[in-house]
């Protein structure tokens, strides 16, 4: 239920986000123009420091300011607010206790309690775009001395202003975050059914596992700093402003004798094992999917848990990559760099694990296989694009610029948003007891796939010619430097558009599947083997009707001698002749 | 010496514990006075190695960061059980511990490794 | 199906479920907590010479703090060893006594420890001004000594000489009145001023003072400030070394010209990069001693139907929020030497 909760929630706020960039690319592709139809409406909604009129007095320009609010909202809004909520929380919530044969998550009050502060966290940063001045627009990672001077001075509220809201809600989303941490590891550990061993589980039940982890030890300097930051400006504190700081052609009222770069380190300890957190779940569940359509075991399941351990452990050892550029030393730096090039290995082991558990399968492009299998080399592409990044020399270039956009949007959205469209057309029967439609989910993603990267890849193109990430005009104030690369604005922009359209079928499909799709025909629709598949769908309250015995691995399909492709968890050996997966000397499928 | 427990039968699986776990507790009573005493004489140790110079601060700081840790370890040993707690604890105290180490270490390694100059923040 | 483990201990780990989670839980606490320390690192290394003051915490309260929060984890594990004991009684008394050492703590912070904080008054004064106010800074003396130099003249404020422009005169005069102060003409034909005090004869508060020299058309002129014996007297040796025990305010009053200060503030977290991490990490610290107390509350008033219910179940409760308080004794057995005495 609390899934439900969350993934609705998410949902929404993925949409609202979307939403946001739509806005922004208008901006990009034709700076100065109103945006068409919707302008004065957006001007009357958003206020007069997001949009303005043009010199015709047309309203509904994007500003500057109404621009980076735009960026910053838009950023968090994504990573704090739709794909943790949608990939970690509801997907885990809703198919972690399934998977591993558990009534419900260990502590049911808690993961309520979990539930409402995140939705307290939703309302203050939605509010904060209505407040005198506009939501936060300092970047969604909230530098100061920028972000404690921002939404300071006459036109703003002392304390409601967008800057600090953004604060107030991204404590109250980090405690939520922990709190539904410590559930989600509690419950793998302690609620596992009989039989259920470490290595029998399920591959996203790992990667729920990892996240969690990388959740509750690598947020809590967050909420330190997100607090501190707080205290610089409501309290007029120096944690992370410099002394002799000028503001407006005068000094700053602060006491000074504090460290900006230690902002920088406190949110970037986050920052860093965060985006693992972004695309561990989305892994786990395309590693599902693969398994489930290929009709056969994954390669290389030791590997790939293997891998995510590692993974997990050294994502909390690399984050001042991203700090390339505050002045540090060789020997820090060399630090950073080689920590960085070794986390790409075990990301390259999961990748290469996956792409070839497809090898001599009997593959079905069902919907969520679709989604499943363009998940790889999008991954692919979004992972190896990274790798330049890792080093200090190349990142002096790139820094800052749209290659690293384009970039981690390549892992996110066709990589983690992909994985996410495909979880939804997977367990959907499994929530609702119906089937959304294969054909709508056919038209779903073919344009989706072509836009994604009509969108993303240019962005490449642009970050190598010194396209700056935040020009809120889409760089037509330097357009004498950047002059090739420019007419990509367009392309990129339309192609945004007309991603947009291709979400319509699936709105229209979740929608419409929820009360008039195809019933499905028993408990287990993709004759699956995993243990939420014996649940009934949708499951009630304690999940199971019976207590689950769990008697074999997690992708036991086309065992040889097995009367069917696939022999679910908790079916009990046979004979003793066949007593877990396939007899000796038998190699698997 | 315990009180008698409510019925329970064989299949509730939160039955209470035995009888045998009350005698544990009460032969660590004693244990945790002596602590707490133990605990209140340190406090005012640290207070009073306050007052001596151990000839540069960092070794004033390295002198006091010693005993607190003496004292938190009594407090996370004896109070907090942690002294035979499971194995599965200890190793979440582990990893959280290498990564709160991994913090400061790393923190302080960009501190005195800058390109040029210092961090210095005041004029 | 009931959630399983609650009461009991799953077999291949050993633990039950809350105890789990509660360590959990603590270990994000560490992170937590270790955030805020690596700040104060951070910030302590990056202080300038002189800048991180010593001996401002009044050291005998902050000892008897100590000994109560350390006390109380005694008796909250007491606590739990009655449960265990299945000795109701004994359960209530020790917890009770956790409450009151709970509430003890609090109540000495935020009566006898901060509020007196808020009316102290310090200033930075400007690097090039040192040798102008070098009787109460006593810097050359320092040098010589090899210690780190004074840039703070710190007191209580006694007045606050300003400027008004006549034609703000009225909003002057009603800020006077809606605060309960009073200015009298200074006694320097040659430098006309008003000097603002309070309706006893002493300075405005800081926060006060604040928002007077904030008034548009109201410019500070100078603070005159009743000296603590550090500036009262900064050659002797005397105060060449931090105190911990607090002395008593002198006589002298200095006056410090608002242009030769860099900045100033009460002693708020606004006031330097030491303070902003003292208040924020005492009192993160003490929310979570007001949460411990509020969850022992509970567990005082309303435990015993669950104890009659399920005694373990009763007792695991208490033992998992008295790892809680353990933790936050933890915590301030760190606090205390670190901002207190080093």
């Amino acid at each position: 239920m609390i899934g439900i909760q969350y993934g609705i929630t998410g949902l929404l706020f993925l949409f609202f986000g979307f939403l946001l960039m739509l806005i922004m690319r208008w901006q990009l592709a034709n700076p100065g123009d109103p945006v068409p139809v919707i302008g004065g409406m957006l001007q009357a909604v958003f206020g007069d420091s997001a949009f303005s009129a043009n010199a015709d007095g047309v309203k509904g320009v994007l500003t500057a300011t109404g621009y980076n609010a735009f960026g910053a909202m838009h950023g968090t809004i994504m990573v704090f607010f739709g794909i943790v909520p949608v990939a970690f929380a509801a997907f885990g919530n809703f198919v972690v206790p399934l998977q591993i044969g558990a009534p419900d998550m260990t502590f049911p009050k808690i993961n309520m309690a979990s539930f409402w502060v995140f939705f307290i966290s939703c309302v203050i940063m939605l509010a904060s775009f209505f407040v005198p001045g506009g939501a936060a627009k300092s970047g969604w990672t909230s530098y100061s001395p920028l972000a404690g001077v921002a939404d300071m001075g006459p036109g703003f509220h002392p304390f409601f202003n967008g800057q600090t809201l953004w604060l107030v809600g991204m404590v109250f989303n980090i405690t939520a975050s922990l709190l539904g941490a410590v559930n989600f590891i509690a419950t793998i550990i302690q609620l596992r059914a009989p039989g259920m061993t470490w290595m029998r589980l399920p591959f996203f039940v790992w990667t729920q596992f990892v996240t969690a982890w990388l959740l509750l030890l690598a947020f809590p300097p967050l909420e330190a700093a997100g607090v501190m930051q707080l205290m610089d400006r409501a309290f007029g504190t120096s944690f992370f402003m410099p002394t002799g700081l000028i503001v407006n052609g005068q000094l700053a009222a602060w006491s000074g004798g504090g460290s900006p770069i230690l902002w920088q380190h406190l949110f970037w300890f986050l920052a860093h094992p965060e985006v693992y957190v972004l695309i561990l779940p989305g892994a786990g569940m395309v590693a599902e999917i693969i398994a489930n359509n290929t009709r056969k075991p994954l390669y290389g399941y030791k590997a790939l848990v293997g891998a995510i351990l590692v993974l997990g452990f050294l994502s909390f050892i690399v984050w001042a990559h991203h700090m390339y550029m505050t002045g540090m030393g060789a020997k820090v730096a060399g630090f950073f760099q080689t920590t960085t090039i070794i986390i790409s290995i075990p990301s390259v082991i999961i990748i290469t694990a996956l792409m070839l558990s497809l090898w001599g399968g009997s593959i079905r492009f069902t919907p969520p296989m679709l989604f499943a299998t363009a998940w790889l080399p999008m991954f692919g592409i979004g992972g190896l694009t990274g790798i330049p990044l890792a080093f200090n020399a190349v990142d002096l270039y790139l820094h800052d610029t749209y290659y690293v956009i384009g970039h981690f949007h390549y892992v996110v959205a066709p990589g983690t948003i992909f994985a996410i469209f495909a979880g939804v057309y997977y367990w959907f029967p499994k929530a609702t007891g119906r089937m959304m439609s294969p054909f709508l989910g056919h038209l779903h993603f073919w344009p989706s796939l072509i836009m994604l990267n009509g969108i993303f890849f240019p962005m490449f193109l642009q970050g190598m010619a010194g396209v700056h990430r935040r020009w809120y005009d889409g760089g037509a104030t330097y357009e004498q430097i950047i002059k090739p690369v420019i007419h990509w604005n367009e392309f990129m922009s339309v192609s945004a558009f007309l991603l947009a359209i291709a979400q319509i079928p699936f709105i229209i499909n979740f929608c419409w599947s929820i009360f008039k799709g195809k019933k499905v025909v028993n408990d287990n629709p993709w004759d699956a083997t995993t243990v939420e598949w014996v649940a009934p769908s949708p499951p009630g309250h304690g999940n199971f009707e019976k207590p689950i015995t769990v008697y074999r691995g997690p992708y036991e399909y086309s065992v040889p001698g097995a009367n069917k492709d696939y022999t679910p968890q908790t079916e009990p050996p046979i004979s003793e002749k066949f007593p877990t997966t396939a007899p000796a000397g038998v190699p698997a499928h | 010496m315990s009180e008698h427990h409510p019925a329970v039968t064989a299949e509730t699986p939160n039955a209470p514990h035995d009888h045998d776990h009350a005698h544990d507790v009460s032969k660590h009573v004693k244990g945790y006075l002596i602590v707490g005493a133990l605990l209140l004489v340190f406090t005012f140790i640290t207070v009073a190695l306050a007052y001596v110079d151990f000839g540069s601060h960092t070794a004033n700081v390295v002198v006091a960061m010693i005993v607190a840790t003496f004292k938190a370890g009594l407090v996370a040993a004896i109070f907090m059980h942690l002294k035979g707690e499971k194995r599965l604890i200890w190793q979440f105290l582990f990893f959280t511990v290498f990564f709160a180490i991994g913090l400061f270490f790393l923190t302080w390694l960009h501190w005195i490794d800058p390109i040029f100059g210092t961090h210095h923040t005041h004029h | 199906m009931q959630i399983p483990y609650e009461t009991t201990a799953r077999p291949d780990t050993g633990l039950y479920n809350a105890k789990l989670g509660i360590w959990l839980f603590l270990a994000s606490e560490v992170m937590l907590f270790g955030g805020l320390f690596s700040a104060y690192v951070f910030l302590r290394l990056g202080a300038d010479d002189g800048y991180w003051p010593m001996g401002l915490l009044n050291v005998p309260i902050g000892t008897m703090n100590t000994a109560i929060l350390i006390a109380s984890s005694v008796t909250v594990v007491l606590a739990w060893a009655a449960l265990k004991m299945r000795q109701w009684a004994k359960y209530k008394f020790y917890m009770l006594i956790t409450i009151i050492c709970g509430i003890i703590f609090l109540a000495v912070k935020l009566t006898l420890e901060w509020p007196e904080k808020f009316v102290h008054f310090g200033a930075f004064i400007k690097k090039d001004k040192w040798a102008e106010y070098e009787a109460y800074l006593g810097n050359e003396h320092r040098t010589k000594l090899g210690l780190s130099p004074r840039p703070e003249i710190s007191g209580h404020l006694h007045a606050v000489e300003v400027a008004v422009a006549p034609e703000k005169k009225g909003d002057f005069d009603s800020f006077l009145i809606k605060h309960h102060l009073v200015a009298e003409a200074g006694t320097d034909p040659a430098h006309p001023v008003l000097v603002v005090k309070d309706d006893h004869g002493h300075g405005p508060r800081p926060s006060i003072a604040e928002k007077l020299v904030r008034i548009p058309g109201v410019k500070a002129v100078a603070y005159e400030v009743e000296l603590d014996a550090v500036n009262a007297d900064p050659t002797s040796p005397d105060n060449d070394r931090p105190h911990f025990i607090p002395r008593k305010r002198s006589d002298k009053v200095a006056t410090i010209k608002a242009e030769d200060i860099s900045s100033w503030s009460a002693f708020a977290p606004k006031h330097s990069s030491y303070f902003a991490v003292y208040f924020t990490i005492t009192g993160l610290h003490g929310l979570h001693v007001l949460g411990g107390v509020i969850i022992f509350i509970y567990f005082y008033l309303f435990g015993e139907k669950l104890y009659r219910k399920n005694p373990e179940h009763m007792a695991n409760r208490v033992e998992v929020s008295g790892l809680f308080w353990h933790f936050v004794d933890l915590v301030w057995i760190f606090v205390f030497p670190i901002f207190y005495l080093l």
